[in-house]
Parts: C-alpha cells; structure tokens; sequence
C-alpha cells in the first residue's frame, strides 16, 4: 500500500472517503486523515478520561451543570466509599477475582501446553479424532451447557464456591489448538536428541519445549487472563455470596444505581480498568498480539 | 528392526512405554475434564430440554417435544429472538464496515500509525462490565455525559436507554465502540499479508485506488472476512453482559427492558432457568439458540467463500 504516483484527478476522486484519502502525495491529505483518526482516538479514550475524573469530583460537583472538565477539588471519598457498599466491598471483589483470573490462567496454561505439545509431536491412534473433538468443542456455546453445569454444582455442594468458577474452566479446547500449532514448529531433532540423552518424557516438556514456547505462552496467558478479568455469565449464576463476588458481579450491582451513585460507579469501574490498562501500556505489542491472536483461528 | 542389537530394542522399547505413560497422564485427566464439563453436560442439556426440569425438584419426565412447541407459541420467546436478530443487524454491518476502514486508514498514517493502534485496542483490553456500566452512565437522561453535551449544543434531549426504539441500537453503538479495535487488527493482519505484488500489477495496469480495493484488496481478504462475520455473529447472537448491565432503569427492575425492547436469547434463558426455575424450558432454549448459531455458521462459511473465490 505505498502512496502511489497518480494522476491528480484520479487523486482528488479519491479523497472523499477516509480509507482512500491515504494514498496521495500532498501531505495534507495525510493531515486530514491523522485529524480523523485522532477524533476517533478521542473518542476511545474520552469515556475513561471521563470516568476517572468523576471519580475524583464531590457529589456537589458530580451533579453541576454545566460539569467541569477537571476536578476543582480533589476528593478520594468514592474510592474509600468502595470498601464499605451496601452490596459488599471492593477490595474482597478485587481479590476474589485475582484468585480466579490466576488460578484459571495457570492451569489453562498447563493443560493447554501438555495437551497441545502431544497433538502436535506424539504419533498415536485415536490422534485425529480426538484432535477433531477437541475442535469442535469451541463451536459449543455456553448457554448449552449452562443449566446442567449448574445443577451438577449444586449437588456436588459447590455453588458459592470460587472452586466452581474456575473447574469447568481449567481446559480451553482454543488454547489447546494454539499451543499444537506453534509447537509444531519445534525441531523434531530437538527433542529426540534429548530422548538419546536418556532425558526423561516430562523433563523433555518442561525444560526443552515449555521454554521454546514462551511467546505462545504469554500470547495464550495474556488471553486467558483479560477474559477470566471479566468473566460474568458463569458466575452470576453460580455465586450470590457478597463475599465471593468477583469485580464484575461486584460492578454489576450499580446497574440501576448509576444515577445515583455516579462517583461510586466511576471509581469501581477503574479498579476493574486500571490494572489491566497498566500492564496493557507496558506491553502493548504482546497485548494486541496476544487478543489478536484469536483471530487466527479461521 | 530385527539386526538391531538388543540392548538398543530394549532401549527403544522402554521410550516407547515412556511416551505413552507420558501422553496417557496427560489425556485421561484433561479429557475428563471435558467429558465432566462440557461434553455429559451438553448431552444432560439435550435430554433436559426434552423434560419438564425444575429447580429443587425431583426426577424429570420425559415430554417429548412439548417445550418446543410451546416456545414457538411464546410471545416472549419470539421477541428476544428477533430483538437478536436485530441487534446483529445494528451492530455487524457497522463492525465490519468501521473495522475494514480503521485497518486501511491506520495502515496508511505512517509515523502514527502505533500511536493510533494503540489507543484504538485500549477499549478492547478493558473489562465488558465496566464498560457497559459507564456507557450507561454516559447514556443517561439529566446527568449522563451524551445528553449534557446535547443540551449544551441546544438539542432535545434523548432517552437512549430509556427509550423502547433506542435501547437496542444504544447497546450496539457500545459493542461498536468496544470491538473496533479488535477487527481493526485482524484486517491490519490481513491486509500485511496481501503480496505488493498484486498492487504493483494493478498500478502497472493503471487501475484507480477504489478499483484496487475492490477488485484486488476486498478478494484477498476473505479469509479475514470471513473469520470476523462468522465470530461477530456467534458473539452478537450470545450478548449478555453489556444488555445485563445497561438495562433497567432502578435496581428491582429485570434486566430487557423498557418493556422488553432489550430482551435478547441469553437474557430469556438466563430469566426462565434462573429466576421462574423451569430449567427443561430454559435449555430449549439454549438447543435452538445452537441450533440457530450452528446453521448461520455453516452457511456463512459457504456463502461467504462462494462470493468470492477467485
């Protein structure tokens, strides 16, 4: 897509729309295509920027017309209000789904590895079929195996439990897939060399393969954590202890009290935001890689 | 293998014993894990939306097809389907179309173009339930951020949310804002996997920009395209979080509303299983919500690969 020597007329046809208005010569066309898109970037951002700042303002000062673009007087008291809130306390939230985004990467991570690594080196029967199994399980949605999941937990006497959030979710037929395609690319000679050595199977996989994979596994780990961060549907169904609320629940339960408590709602969606935005500014790259890398499923 | 010395074969041997205990201790425990969660209870869901199943009563009988007739006589039932189907509606074309132009724009803006890919996926990298919850502030009548700026440029002031003609599309515009980014990146993808050499044979042949992108860009993309429509349909058709969060206007009211305008499959679902607790009914549901997904998916798959071979 290098800008193109064109004929001025053909240049000027193209410039009514913004995805051709790229390809000219006069950098003022490029102007005005960094001018749209840095509208579109304001509009990314500006619901963050206006969501933290309100977090910041006084109930008076939240409820001013016309509102302030920036806070006249600094106030942490909606933070600190998060700890004591009729439905709970965000710290706990906070906590809660620390637990289950890292208990549920960790062992997606393991499962997806091993499994991935023997679909991707091992010879055996049945390899296809179950390859295939595993496949299709992605296309299942979850509202399928919703209703059953949940009866089967409240006889094993796990609902209320975070044990049942993170069970039905510790192997993830994707990251399988993920792992087989990119350990595909390791060195057969590798790893036989390592048998001749007298390595054993286990020792092959955690010292020579996992290594080997890091940058699938950050990709896969970077996904799964973003995705367990604010999983919803399932727990919603499975917990009503205040107490075991992860953030998501925890925010939910200002539906219907936006209005009135706006500094609240502000502060309580940027303890869910802000972690994850920090590490996303810190490794922008992996990041985008890592979500994107869904896409290369098709 | 039989002039093989026999210290060696017995070598071979005890690997081979190795590797298999070593796939054997892999697969047994991660394929129980998807036979107890995933496979026993899509089956259990199967039978269960063939019964009448309830909440904290025992046993189940088996009626037959009955909760499918009766879905398809209830009204409620066929309006959360076609408010799915119109939520697609809002949102896809709008998805693919803003996704297709980020890509082609951001890829073209040269010195920016990180910045710019950057601050595009931020939305993405955030959590849905947050989000929604501050673009339902943002929509809210008096206080909400949108009608302020409309009051301050002197325009009427809008119910979004509140509003039965503008919950759905209100919801849409958030997802579009919240994906962006995401389909931005796989056309990007797309697009840096075209050869320039099929660019460099159209500038030799003097084709214009948009015969370019049409006749050379937009083929060569299929993959991408299709991948993005077939996984924005499965996701759209399965929305819950956002409409949870965004709907209802107090606290005690159900999420779907204003007067059903935002009841949506998920949402029916989750209300006839987990609140009236009639689970056969809910998991009828869930059967023809694959159904439905299944087939689209199949037909996509065809549809969209005919369109365009080359």
């Amino acid at each position: 897509m290098e800008a193109t020597r064109m004929p001025t007329p053909l240049a000027s046809r193209a410039r009514a729309s913004t995805p051709k208005a790229v390809h000219r010569r006069r950098p003022w066309g490029r102007y005005l295509l960094w001018l749209v898109l840095g509208a579109g970037s304001i509009l990314m951002v500006a619901p963050f920027y206006w969501t933290i700042v309100t977090s910041f303002k006084s109930q008076a000062e939240i409820l001013r017309f016309p509102p302030t673009f920036w806070p006249a007087s600094f106030t942490l008291a909606h933070w600190i209000g998060l700890t004591n809130l009729e439905f709970g306390s965000f710290p706990i939230f906070f906590r809660n789904s620390l637990i289950v985004a890292c208990a549920v990467t960790g062992l997606v991570l393991l499962t997806s590895a091993m499994t991935g690594y023997i679909f991707a080196k091992f010879d055996f029967r049945l390899r296809g079929i179950l390859f295939w199994l595993v496949l299709s399980l992605m296309m299942v949605p979850f509202s399928v195996t919703l209703i059953p999941l949940y009866v089967m937990m409240a006889n094993l006497k796990l609902t209320n439990t975070l044990i049942a959030i993170i069970l039905p979710q510790m192997c993830s037929p994707f990251g399988i897939f993920l792992m087989r395609q990119f350990m595909h690319s390791i060195p057969n000679e590798l790893i036989d060399a390592a048998r001749i050595d007298g390595a054993s199977e286990f020792g092959i996989f955690f010292r020579i393969v996992l290594p080997l994979s890091s940058a699938a596994l950050a990709a896969l780990a970077i996904f799964t954590f973003v995705t367990q961060w604010d999983v919803f549907f399932w727990p919603l169904v499975i917990i009503n202890d205040t107490n075991l609320f992860t953030l998501p629940l925890g925010l939910a339960q200002f539906r219907g009290r936006v209005n009135v408590d706006v500094g609240g709602m502000a502060a309580g969606s940027m303890i869910a935001v802000l972690p994850v935005l920090v590490v996303y500014f810190l490794a922008q790259r992996r990041f985008i890689e890592g979500i994107a890398l869904t896409g290369l499923k098709g | 293998m039989t002039t093989m010395p026999l210290p060696l074969r017995h070598h071979l041997e005890r690997q081979k014993t190795q590797q298999l205990i070593f796939i054997l201790s892999v697969l047994i425990p991660v394929c129980a894990v998807f036979v107890a969660f995933m496979l026993y209870p899509m089956a259990d869901g199967f039978y269960g939306s063939l019964t009448a199943w309830r909440a904290f009563r025992p046993g189940r009988a088996f009626i037959g097809l009955t909760n499918f007739e009766n879905l398809f006589n209830d009204q409620a039932f066929l309006i959360s389907l076609v408010n799915t189907f119109k939520y697609a509606l809002f949102y896809l074309p709008g998805s693919v179309v803003l996704g297709l132009a980020a890509a082609v724009a951001i890829d073209a803006s040269r010195r920016l173009r990180g910045l710019f890919r950057v601050t595009y996926f931020i939305p993405v990298v955030t959590s849905v339930i947050a989000t929604s919850l501050i673009w339902n502030w943002l929509y809210q009548p008096n206080l909400g951020p949108i009608n302020q700026i409309l009051h301050l440029l002197g325009l009427p002031e809008q119910g979004f949310l509140r509003s039965v003609t503008q919950a759905l599309p209100s919801v849409a515009v958030y997802a579009l804002w919240k994906n962006l980014g995401y389909n931005m990146v796989l056309f990007s993808a797309g697009l840096s996997g075209i050869s320039s050499s099929y660019f460099d044979a159209a500038k030799v042949d003097g084709a214009n920009h948009w015969q370019v992108f049409r006749h050379i860009t937009l083929p060569l993309l299929q993959p991408t395209m299709v991948f993005v429509v077939v996984t924005g349909v499965i996701n759209t058709l399965q929305v819950f979080g956002p409409i949870y969060v965004m709907t209802g206007a107090t606290v005690n009211d159900l999420p779907g509303g204003p007067a059903n305008a935002t009841m949506v499959v998920t949402l029916l679902q989750w209300l006839v299983a987990f609140k009236e607790l009639r689970l056969g009914y809910g998991s009828a549901i869930a059967v023809v919500l694959f159904v439905i997904i299944l087939a689209i998916t199949l037909l996509q798959i065809r549809f969209l690969r005919q369109h365009w071979e080359y």
